[in-house]
């Protein structure tokens, strides 16, 4: 397949994206503004040989999702706000099991009903801490659709490699987004496959690792293994535990292999900040406004750059603390009350001044805005 | 030969199991053990142990799962039936089997239940129905019937019962059964037909929970609990038998729906089909 350019929403991009990187299995429930992506994946999965189901709830999606996982099939849904909110169980469950599977949270504003099919960023902080417990979280938030198409590929490629539930956190502004597309050709497209051959021979426990690993390798069901998945802290053989000493190393591990991979997991866009002295940091949707107001900014002689996170969690720390030193001030722009904020604040706000430009009442944020508290910024 | 059983189909490493004694779940598990026997070592239907896949939910009924040796996977509470719908619309060669209870699937789960049903996708639901919420020590389900006691009922259960087998049956279940921790014969081949039948399959199978349930309701220990099922609880050949009178107070154990009906993931391979051929167009 060579490239072609089209025309494309940034909900279709994620489906033909998740296609192209081998999704066959897609579980959803009808929500605002992710739903576009359902009625796509009801049209193409069958024309791929695979499998769409709408669900009765949201909670079964993700539950289905899960077990259609773990036959060894690529799996999404999909979903905005309240349904994310009733996703989290099932998510948690995700993690602690290790089943791969991507989670598209289309955002949009709320608590609640909220504004269903405006823009926001709300559910920041819940893609990190949406379901109990300490867990490990990967999330990615494109900001345009070509990146939609592209970023969607590398979600699932990190669920299979890291065996855990990757949250693509995209919002109704880059959802609903309308643009042409370059779609690359297969032959330049990188594909994971989940690893299962750990416990070929005689050691069948499925949840063994290799001493400097992270990650099993257990194969699908069906295959006459007869392995065990639960829900319950369990040791290497997937059975439950009471163990507190074999849980601690179980739930260390699965805070490692995301811990310890940080390079390989975390992706940053910086633009026009080498020589800045001030940074504007954003994700998704946001970004556009942000860019547009940079160049403004910079054609009025300010020196400004951006940070912008394309893997939102874990939050790239070390990446941000490097740039703080050739910087005076930071002004976090984001469509919420504050959320990506508290960890720039976490990181940098010893160091210099952190400031912050949001909007909640789910319409966007305008570059001239953007531009306006810059100016305010240098005084 | 019930060792023989336990050696070829439980995980023994993981035996004895947590079930309180006079517990009639292990008595339904071992029902499930059998009829999956039957089938293996059937040459007309030769079903490969190594595509059976058991799906539970929470509860002590959920507990089964990790006990059986095929793949099993123990889920979050209510949720088995969606988990298992995942993975047979993934891989529709797969046998899953779902280990559930009156709580999990009927009232946390409820939902999946009758969606399950009105698909009719073919899974087998097997219910080790209690009447109360075991694992948490004695709370009203929805099977509880009313005026019974219960740690969340203490002046006594205002709620109705459902009955899971009709539940099911009247979201378009096409088969559905009734069993009983005392009737074993005719309850694993209740549950033998219903892994055979292509469809959505439930049988409900009574358990007694002499710990929780029966102390509380004065119903006796498991012997007694176990007694009342064989004088209350009639198999389909002497049920049938039965004068209209006979019957009052009598419950069937035997089959209450069987019906042909396309099966979903049958289905779908056809859709499939379609839209490939529309497709290609």
């Amino acid at each position: 397949m060579s490239k072609k350019a089209v025309l494309m929403q940034g909900n279709e991009a994620c489906v033909e994206g998740a296609i192209a990187a081998g999704m066959r299995f897609y579980a959803g429930y009808p929500i605002t503004p992710s739903t576009e992506i359902a009625e796509q994946c009801a049209v193409r999965l069958p024309q791929v040989g695979g499998k769409f189901v709408q669900m009765e709830d949201e909670l079964a999606s993700m539950a289905a999702v899960l077990g259609a996982s773990v036959t060894g099939v690529k799996a999404m849904t999909a979903t905005s706000g309240p349904g994310f909110s009733l996703k989290q169980e099932n998510l948690g469950y995700g993690c602690l099991a290790e089943i791969p599977c991507v989670v598209v949270d289309v955002q949009r504003s709320g608590p609640s009903t909220g504004l269903p099919t405006s823009p926001a960023q709300g559910d920041y902080m819940q893609a990190r801490w949406g379901t109990h417990g300490d867990h490990p979280v990967i999330a990615l938030s494109p900001a345009s659709v070509q990146e939609t198409y592209r970023l969607i590929i590398r979600a699932f490629n990190l669920s299979e490699k890291y065996r855990t539930p990757v949250i693509f956190l995209m919002d109704e502004i880059v959802g609903h987004m309308r643009e042409g597309v370059v779609l690359p050709g297969a032959d330049e497209l990188i594909i994971n496959k989940r690893h299962i051959s750990y416990h070929d021979g005689a050691n069948k426990q499925c949840y063994y690792v290799p001493e400097g690993q992270y990650v099993p390798a257990m194969k699908p069901f069906g295959q006459g293994e007869r392995y065990n998945i639960t829900g319950l802290a369990h040791d290497v053989s997937g059975f439950p535990t009471g163990s507190n000493a074999v849980a601690g190393a179980l739930y260390t591990r699965l805070m490692e292999k995301i811990d310890h991979n940080l390079d390989d997991i975390i992706r940053v866009e910086e633009y026009m900040l080498d020589d800045a002295d001030t940074a504007v940091v954003c994700f998704g949707g946001t970004t556009r406004a942000v860019m547009s107001a940079i160049q403004e900014a910079r054609a009025a002689g300010m020196k400004v750059g951006m940070f912008r996170p394309v893997t939102v969690w874990p939050f790239p720390e070390a990446r941000l603390r490097a740039r703080i030193h050739g910087l005076k001030r930071i002004l976090v722009v984001e469509h919420n009350y504050g959320q990506m904020l508290l960890e720039v604040q976490r990181v940098a706000a010893e160091r210099l001044p952190v400031e912050f430009l949001g909007r909640f009442d789910g319409t966007v944020i305008p570059p001239a805005d953007i531009l306006q508290k810059l100016r305010e910024m240098e005084g | 030969m019930p060792s023989e059983l336990i050696h070829k189909f439980m995980r023994i490493d993981h035996l004895p199991h947590i079930w309180c004694a006079g517990c009639g779940n292990g008595i339904i598990m071992r029902d499930v053990a059998v009829a999956l026997q039957e089938l293996i070592d059937d040459p007309e239907v030769n079903l490969n142990r190594g595509k059976v896949v058991v799906v539970s939910g929470i509860g002590c009924s959920s507990r089964a799962a990790g006990y059986m040796d095929f793949d099993s996977i123990h889920t979050t509470h209510g949720r088995a039936i969606a988990f298992a719908t995942g993975i047979k619309i993934a891989h529709p060669e797969l046998e899953v089997i779902v280990l559930t209870g009156d709580g999990d699937c009927s009232a946390i789960g409820g939902n999946h239940l009758i969606h399950a049903a009105r698909r009719n996708i073919g899974l087998t639901v097997v219910t080790f129905n209690n009447d109360i919420y075991g694992m948490t020590g004695g709370q009203y389900s929805p099977t509880t019937p009313t005026g019974d006691m219960a740690t969340t009922a203490p002046y006594g259960n205002i709620d109705r019962p459902f009955d899971i087998a009709q539940l099911a049956a009247g979201a378009g279940a096409t088969f559905t059964a009734r069993g009983s921790a005392y009737h074993v014969r005719e309850t694993t081949e209740l549950i033998r037909q219903g892994i055979m039948h292509k469809g959505f399959s439930l049988i409900d199978v009574y358990s007694v929970c002499p710990t929780y349930y029966g102390r509380k309701n004065h119903k006796g220990g498991a012997v007694e609990m176990l007694q009342w099922q064989k004088e209350h609880m009639v198999p389909a050949a002497r049920y049938y038998a039965m004068s209209e009178e006979e019957k009052k107070g009598k419950l069937l154990v035997g089959t209450l729906t069987h019906i042909d009906f396309p099966e979903y993931t049958a289905e779908y391979a056809k859709l499939i089909e379609r839209a490939q051929a529309k497709a290609g167009k």
